[in-house]
């Protein structure tokens, strides 16, 4: 029992993340019907940020704490989101009226080229960073097995509620949401009736770049290494999580990842360790067969 | 613009007679060409690196001395990310460019399906640190190393494991790649014979950051020493995560985990971390002369690096012993003659191509840096 407890709190901590990051893919698709395949790149470009504004810091004499975590955060978010905006500026704007595979192999090229220039300009080896937040709770103790959870497994849960609260909010109150809504509806009718479109899109960009920048510095923060390549796994497990919940529902793509982080750390619990990756994607697999839109999508109404 | 038209044209006719004539002079005289082969880039690059490093000073103090045969001879260098497919196209990539011989790869996983292209091609190839036994088992002419092999690795780390904690739990972990499991098996095995039993033996996925769902099984199974059979990465993580969540125990691994970025990665965690390795070729009196060359130019020469440079170093006395840069018969002549002179001391080749003395020793993390264990 205590022993499923500490591997639920793993599953979840693990789940937040590709959530954050499927919030992203989920997003981009509901309202150009794209899958953005850079955006495990854009992840992995905002833990690279992170890490600089950390260094940054760090040489400026500011010792790390809330506040200087806090502060690397929101510049992480600011940069970040200015390169999910220059990519859809530049490599999916341009095609917007062109067939429907042009977008998805420029996005292809763009994961290699954001891959590429970050392997050389910050170089190929790993790039490891101290652990800032330490400590952990002890939550319960059952049958010799001490239940913990970490201060950074708090703030991973904590700080991605946090955000998603904030994201939710932005999109189903405000007035910028309603506008993405109407794109992701009918994006013809949406500019004929004043909506600046272009602008709605760029946004949706926008946002899901800060998210994966958040989930960038949560990540460094936890495992405390990065490369150039870490895009590639997270993208594709987030990407599996906003299939698995449903491509364009954005309750969906934070319940697919975490399922996928339970499935993930349950597995690796009880069984063995080598096939969790088969499972998981075999649940995909089988998820999809009974329900073709993924756990909360909605069936596409196609008009005639 | 006619003048200008005609001199180009007469350029590009001139051009094809110049070339057979240049690459024929390359072929007869030209440098020999010796290659270093491993990841550059990549999770192991900073292995790449050092082999590199130790080829760059073999290769400048080999010329500096006359070159082999009076020739003078070019390093070419491959990147494979230790990545067995990149190894097969970089194999054939340096065998299309003459290369003599390779030090290299890095990876067993490299090493081994790169060696059948360099066994069809004629290209001797060298592992500084291959320690798969598979890599010379299969029998081929052209295949050596400088290291020790994973059976005699594991036996070391068994024996330990087996005298030194009697009665503790011990998880075997490896990352199912040529040198993780074979080398975690070869420990099993003798620690098995030793009378000492593993609780858990399993694989994780390499690659990875999160390992807590392993951890929290080790902890749960009140583990006291891990043994892991794979690379420094993965190593540093389950251990960081493994003291994150409260566990006491001891990592001991293999050769992979001598270079500082385990300890960038584990941090404080990592203290007393062990790992088996040869005895520090730095420190050999021997050696003193060649460090110091390597440290003029501003390199410490850890890890593979003057396994390497003594990869390159035999090579050059077998072929000046064979009188030829023929790959066969300098092969011959590196198992028939010896102890050939090394960096590392003197070293001679059994039938396989193994080295005939290793000497495995154990080393512990302390405070950010190795040294061995007394």
């Amino acid at each position: 029992m205590a022993y499923a407890l500490q591997q639920l709190i793993n599953g979840v901590a693990l789940g937040m993340i590709y959530g954050l990051i499927a919030v992203g893919y989920t997003m981009v698709y509901g309202i150009i019907g794209m899958i953005n395949f850079a955006h495990g790149d854009i992840f992995m470009v905002g833990a690279f940020i992170s890490l600089i504004s950390f260094v940054l810091i760090a040489m400026g004499g500011w010792t790390a704490g809330p506040g200087a975590i806090l502060l690397v955060l929101l510049v992480s978010m600011a940069v970040t989101a200015l390169y999910g905006w220059s990519v859809e500026r530049v490599a999916y704007r341009p095609l917007r009226g062109s067939f429907r595979l042009a977008p998805l192999i420029s996005a292809i090229g763009m994961s290699i080229v954001l891959q590429n220039y970050v392997q050389v300009a910050q170089g190929a080896r790993v790039k490891p960073i101290e652990s800032l937040v330490t400590g952990s709770v002890e939550l319960w103790h059952g049958n010799g097995f001490a239940v913990s959870i970490s201060t950074m497994q708090a703030m991973i849960i904590v700080v991605t509620l946090l955000v998603l609260a904030i994201f939710t909010w932005l999109v189903t109150r405000t007035s910028l949401g309603r506008a993405m809504r109407a794109c992701e509806q009918d994006r013809k009718m949406a500019g004929l009736l004043g909506i600046d479109t272009d602008r709605t899109i760029s946004i949706t960009f926008v946002i899901g770049a800060a998210l994966a920048s958040v989930a960038g510095t949560m990540y460094l923060l936890r495992y405390g290494v990065i490369d150039f390549y870490i895009g590639f796994l997270a993208g594709v497990k987030a990407f599996t999580a906003a299939v698995l919940g449903g491509i364009g529902s954005l309750p969906g793509a934070v319940l697919g990842g975490l399922l996928i982080g339970l499935i993930e750390t349950f597995w690796s619990a009880y069984f063995s360790v080598q096939y969790k990756d088969v499972a998981t994607f075999a649940i995909l697999v089988i998820t999809l067969i009974f329900m073709p839109t993924g756990l909360l999508g909605r069936a596409e109404v196609e008009k005639v | 613009m006619t003048i200008q038209r005609r001199t180009l044209l007469g350029a590009t006719l001139a051009a094809p007679a110049v070339l057979p004539a240049g690459g024929a002079m390359a072929q007869a005289r030209g440098p020999i060409r010796i290659a270093m082969a491993g990841p550059l880039t990549g999770a192991n690059a900073t292995f790449g690196a050092q082999m590199r490093e130790g080829v760059t000073q073999a290769v400048t103090d080999l010329n500096a001395a006359g070159g082999v045969l009076g020739q003078q001879l070019a390093m070419e260098t491959g990147d494979d990310a230790c990545d067995p497919r990149q190894a097969v196209s970089v194999a054939n990539q340096l065998a299309g460019r003459q290369v003599r011989v390779v030090v290299g790869h890095y990876c067993s996983g490299s090493s081994i399906p790169a060696s059948k292209v360099y066994t069809e091609e004629g290209v001797l190839q060298i592992s500084p640190a291959s320690t798969n036994p598979r890599y010379t088992d299969e029998g081929s002419w052209n295949t050596f190393r400088t290291c020790g092999r994973d059976d005699q690795q594991g036996a070391v780390a068994g024996k330990y494991i087996a005298e030194n904690y009697r009665g503790k739990r011990v998880a075997v972990l490896h990352d199912n790649s040529a040198y993780g499991k074979g080398l975690a098996d070869e420990t099993k095995k003798t620690m098995n014979a030793a009378g000492l039993t593993e609780t858990i033996y399993a694989a994780y996925t390499p690659g990875e950051r999160d390992y807590n769902a392993v951890v929290s099984r080790l902890k749960a199974a009140n583990i006291d020493v891990i043994y892991l059979g794979g690379y420094h990465t993965e190593a540093g993580l389950i251990i960081r995560q493994a003291k994150e969540q409260g566990m006491n125990c001891t990592l001991i691994g293999g050769d992979a985990l001598t270079t500082n970025e385990f300890w960038q990665i584990s941090g404080a965690a990592g203290e007393g971390c062990m790992m088996t390795f040869p005895s520090d070729p730095r420190k050999r009196p021997q050696a003193a002369e060649v460090v110091a060359r390597f440290k003029a130019r501003n390199v410490d020469p850890e890890g593979f690096a003057l396994y390497s440079y003594a990869a390159a170093q035999i090579w050059a006395a077998a072929a000046a012993k064979a009188n030829t840069v023929d790959p066969r018969k300098v092969a011959d002549a590196m198992k028939a003659s010896g102890p050939w002179q090394t960096v590392l001391g003197p070293i001679s080749f059994d039938r396989k191509g193994d080295i005939t003395v290793p000497d495995f020793v154990f080393y512990v993390w302390k405070n950010g840096s190795y040294a061995e264990m007394s």
